[in-house]
């Protein structure tokens, strides 16, 4: 690289992807997506049921992964036809919409870790997608969200997560920046995604073996934060082995919570025993294993590790072949699009498109529901920034990304709830008194910075108690509805009921607001090409389709009407030709003081009037209003006013503010000077154009004026609006009417 | 495929004190009468919905269901001792064998069989104490 790059480069190096890293692949250590030289050739021997050589590895010589995995994580019954399957005629079979997913997850039973990776390694990105259409368990998407804040501030965190859950999010995952505020924590969002929504399930991610204890306890109600690694030495840094997972797993099942694993791509490159293999082959062993011990569904798509595999080349594919493999496992793919994996917009957009257009069971596995800088697991790919980016998205592609629009009254109206009833619930345990300052930043707050009335030592208190007395959901639930919270107290002892049930325990269960159970059983996905699958009910297409910032013609019209004034005014019901030589006439169009009172730039239309009055006066000219009432065409409108001119010179205004000078010898769409973007002018622009209209008239050749130019993206903030107020115009142009004289109540 | 819970005879299934789940009231909450045994799977449904999974094609998710079926008879803190014990370098093999004959005790007979498979692979691969 040259010391000295030219202006160019200078300039390339400043965008944000640049503050990325990127790899240059070494498989030694683990950096590679696809296909290292160290992943083994795939195999199965299987003598007397019993697997005695796995992936090129023979029984002596198994790892704990491979010795799990051989025990019960292969469907024997399956494996010689999947063993024996070309790799390019399975993945055909991936994206052939007249196979069946109950088809291809058969198939994916009998085949090792290797063979599968080398399957899915075949497909290429939008094969990926239909692949992922067609094999996600769950019929319905849907979506996950991360509460936190930097001070584990509980009136906050229930605030932030009835909000969560008014934006349609069915999993809220939390976390602490201190251990100890956990218990508080878990109640929080308990209540909060309570006041939210019925149904929305909730978690707090801490170590293996607190995170247990909060879900015996009734605190949470699913559970995530259990990792896999695809090397023994990885595993067992992390203090866990196959068996510890299971039982684990288990344990879970046992007390009626809902579990899924955690593992992801690059993960054991970032922790430096990736011992030569790709980073696919090595999360192909950790999905392998999470079917093998019973788990549920698995968090991936690198999650931590993300951008060790943005770093490499097909990296991001790489993330979502494992969301794919998750699928064909069987099981709950809670598809990654968590840690932010780029500072870039356009690449982390880039990343999680592919998943958001094909749908998964959770397209993130931790939307940052939150700001960036609330986040206690780190920024996330989508962060409250984005979230009506997404909405956006979802409205854009006509896709139903999990998320619904929320309007501002009932946001507001939640947190408040949220808020008091946290405030209630810890008042009559006994936890905490929060005052009134603290409780009104946190129903206003966008972030934690605008809380500082937040005490960092009330989660801490109150999470002692939790533990130490102890405090079940039962007794929140108690104080819930004793302190006037009946509803949000019915809804959380339901979600204890439906652990008594189990039907969510189920692959991909999730709860819809009706609290009725949608997973891989209740609401399997049963796609098979167009026309098939899952599609957004009409309720649920409005819901995407309706977000808060739309606006129709009748909402601009109302808008206009107040800006309505009695300054311009119709004097005269024609118009006749002028014969002072300085005389200069300006047209208006149809709706100027009709309907339109205000233009594009934020002028009123008066303002811009006055405006070009005070240049025409000061170049000596005098000045006629009309408005002209057959047209909306500014050219029509222009030469209009330039033949009623003594001079010959006219100026047409539209009331959307584009305005232009016309000769009454020039042909209607030929002009002398026009101002085409309209939101871009000021009053110093229509100033100038007076001066230039009285300059024509005067027979001197002033300079044009410039249309001011930005970088802004002026067409898609105006060009709704523009549409609107065209029809608007359109509404007041009547045929063949007479040209009106008007008067302007100067300014003062 | 119905759903355990959502069979059309709700009342069917019990809570581990054997409690309907329907008779779960927010009345009963107040009035101090559900406990913690009232809002804990009974293993009976944990082995239904280990047949509901299996016959959804996860015979290893209704392994693990048949497996919690077990582990609803021990304390919490006898499983979070359990699952410490499994860890790596927690246990030799005699204090596993110790936890299997326990949990053949109780009748938790799968669990048991995980945890000597443990202990056989953990000798091989170094993971005793």
């Amino acid at each position: 690289m040259s010391d000295h790059p030219i202006g160019r480069f200078r300039f390339m190096d400043t965008q944000n992807v640049n503050l990325d890293g990127f790899a240059v692949p070494d498989p030694t250590l683990g950096l590679v997506a696809f296909g290292s030289a160290g992943d083994p050739e795939p195999s199965l021997v299987v003598e007397d049921g019993r697997v005695i050589e796995l992936d090129g590895r023979a029984e002596a010589d198994f790892d704990v992964i491979d010795a799990f995995v051989a025990a019960h994580g292969l469907d024997l019954a399956a494996a010689p036809e999947a063993m024996a399957i070309d790799e390019v005629a399975f993945a055909r079979m991936l994206v052939d919409p007249a196979v069946p997913r109950t088809e291809v997850v058969r198939l994916a039973g009998g085949m090792t870790p290797a063979k599968l990776a080398r399957a899915l390694a075949v497909l290429r990105p939008a094969e990926l997608v239909m692949a992922m259409t067609k094999c996600r368990a769950r019929r319905t998407p849907s979506n996950q969200a991360h509460v936190t804040n930097r001070s584990d501030d509980p009136l906050l965190l229930a605030a932030d997560a009835a909000t969560a859950a008014a934006f349609g999010f069915r999993e809220i995952e939390t976390t602490v920046p201190v251990l100890g505020d956990a218990p508080s924590n878990a109640v929080a969002v308990s209540i909060g995604a309570a006041v939210g929504s019925p149904g929305v399930l909730v978690q707090c991610s801490v170590e293996e073996a607190l995170e247990l204890e909060l879900g015996m306890r009734g605190l949470v109600s699913y559970a995530e934060t259990v990792s896999l690694y695809g090397t023994e030495q990885i595993f067992v840094d992390g203090d866990d082995t196959p068996w510890s997972k299971a039982f684990l797993t288990s344990a879970y099942a046992s007390r009626g919570v809902k579990m899924r694993v955690t593992s992801g791509g690059g993960a054991e490159a970032l922790m430096g025993g990736a011992q030569g293999c790709s980073m696919f082959y090595l999360e192909a062993r950790c999905v392998a294993l999470a079917r093998a011990i019973g788990a549920q569904g698995v968090q991936n798509g690198g999650i931590d590790s993300a951008a060790v595999a943005g770093a490499v080349p097909g990296g991001v594919r790489s993330l979502m072949a494992e969301n794919l493999m998750v699928m064909l496992r069987g099981l709950e793919a809670c598809t990654g699009n968590d840690a932010l994996m780029s500072e870039s917009d356009v690449r982390r957009t880039s990343r999680t498109h592919p998943i958001f257009i094909a749908g998964s069971d959770f397209i993130c596995s931790g939307f940052g529901s939150i700001q960036r800088y609330d986040n206690m697991f780190g920024p996330s790919q989508w962060n409250a920034e984005d979230l009506d980016d997404y909405l956006a998205m979802q409205r854009d592609w006509g896709v139903d990304g999990g998320l619904r629009t929320a309007s501002e009254p009932e946001v507001a109206r939640l947190r408040e709830r949220a808020v008091d009833a946290v405030r209630a619930v810890y008042r009559l345990l006994g936890l905490a008194d929060f005052d009134d300052i603290w409780a009104a930043q946190a129903v206003d707050a966008a972030g934690s910075k605008d809380v500082p009335a937040a005490d960092l030592m009330t989660p801490l208190a109150a999470s002692r108690l939790i533990r130490d007395l102890p405090i079940t959901m039962l007794e929140v639930i108690d104080a819930l509805a004793e302190t006037g919270f009946e509803v949000e107290a019915e809804r959380m002892l339901a979600m204890l009921r439906e652990r008594v049930r189990g039907d969510y325990l189920q692959t991909a269960a999730i709860f819809d607001e009706q609290l009725r159970v949608l997973s891989a059983v209740t609401d399997p996905n049963d796609y098979a090409g167009p026309g098939t699958g899952y599609s957004p009910t009409p309720a649920r297409q409005v819901e995407i389709d309706a977000i808060r910032q739309q606006r129709s013609v009748g909402d601009i019209q109302l808008e206009q009407e107040r800006s309505r004034t009695e300054a311009l005014q119709v004097s005269a019901p024609s118009a006749e030709a002028g014969h002072d030589p300085r005389e200069v006439v300006i047209g208006l169009s149809p709706a100027a003081g009709r309907a339109i009172w205000r233009t594009l730039c934020g002028l009123t239309v008066v303002e811009a009037l006055d405006e070009l009055l005070a240049g025409l006066e000061e170049e000596g000219c005098t000045a006629r209003v009309v408005r002209v009432n057959d047209s909306l065409d500014l050219g029509r409108i222009g030469l209009t006013a330039a033949r009623l001119a003594g001079s010959g010179i006219g100026i047409g205004l539209q009331a959307k503010g584009t305005a232009l000078i016309h000769r009454r010898d020039l042909a209607p769409l030929a002009n002398l000077e026009l101002y085409s973007v309209a939101p871009t002018l000021t009053r110093a622009a229509y100033r100038r154009l007076g001066i230039n209209a009285g300059r024509h008239a005067k027979g001197a050749t002033p300079e044009p004026e410039r249309n001011p130019y930005s970088d802004e993206a002026i067409e898609a903030r105006y060009h709704t609006t523009v549409v609107s107020l065209v029809a608007i115009e359109r509404g007041c142009v009547v045929p063949g009417a007479p040209v009106e004289t008007m008067t302007l109540q100067r300014e003062a | 495929m119905d759903p355990v819970g959502e069979t059309g005879e709700v009342s069917r299934v019990r809570a581990r004190s054997g409690t309907p789940v329907d008779q779960i009231t927010l009345d009963g909450v107040l009035a101090g009468e559900v406990s913690l045994d009232d809002i804990r799977i009974h293993p009976d449904t944990l082995l239904a919905q280990a047949e509901v999974a299996t016959r959804a094609g996860n015979a290893q998710l209704g392994e693990n269901f048949r497996r919690a079926a077990e582990l609803t008879a021990l304390t919490d803190e006898r499983v979070l001792a359990i699952y410490e014990a499994l860890r790596p370098h927690r246990s030799s093999a005699a204090d596993l064998d110790l936890i299997a004959a326990e949990l053949d005790d109780l009748g938790a007979t799968r669990n048991a069989s995980l945890v000597r498979e443990a202990a056989r692979v953990y000798a091989a691969r170094g993971l005793l104490r």
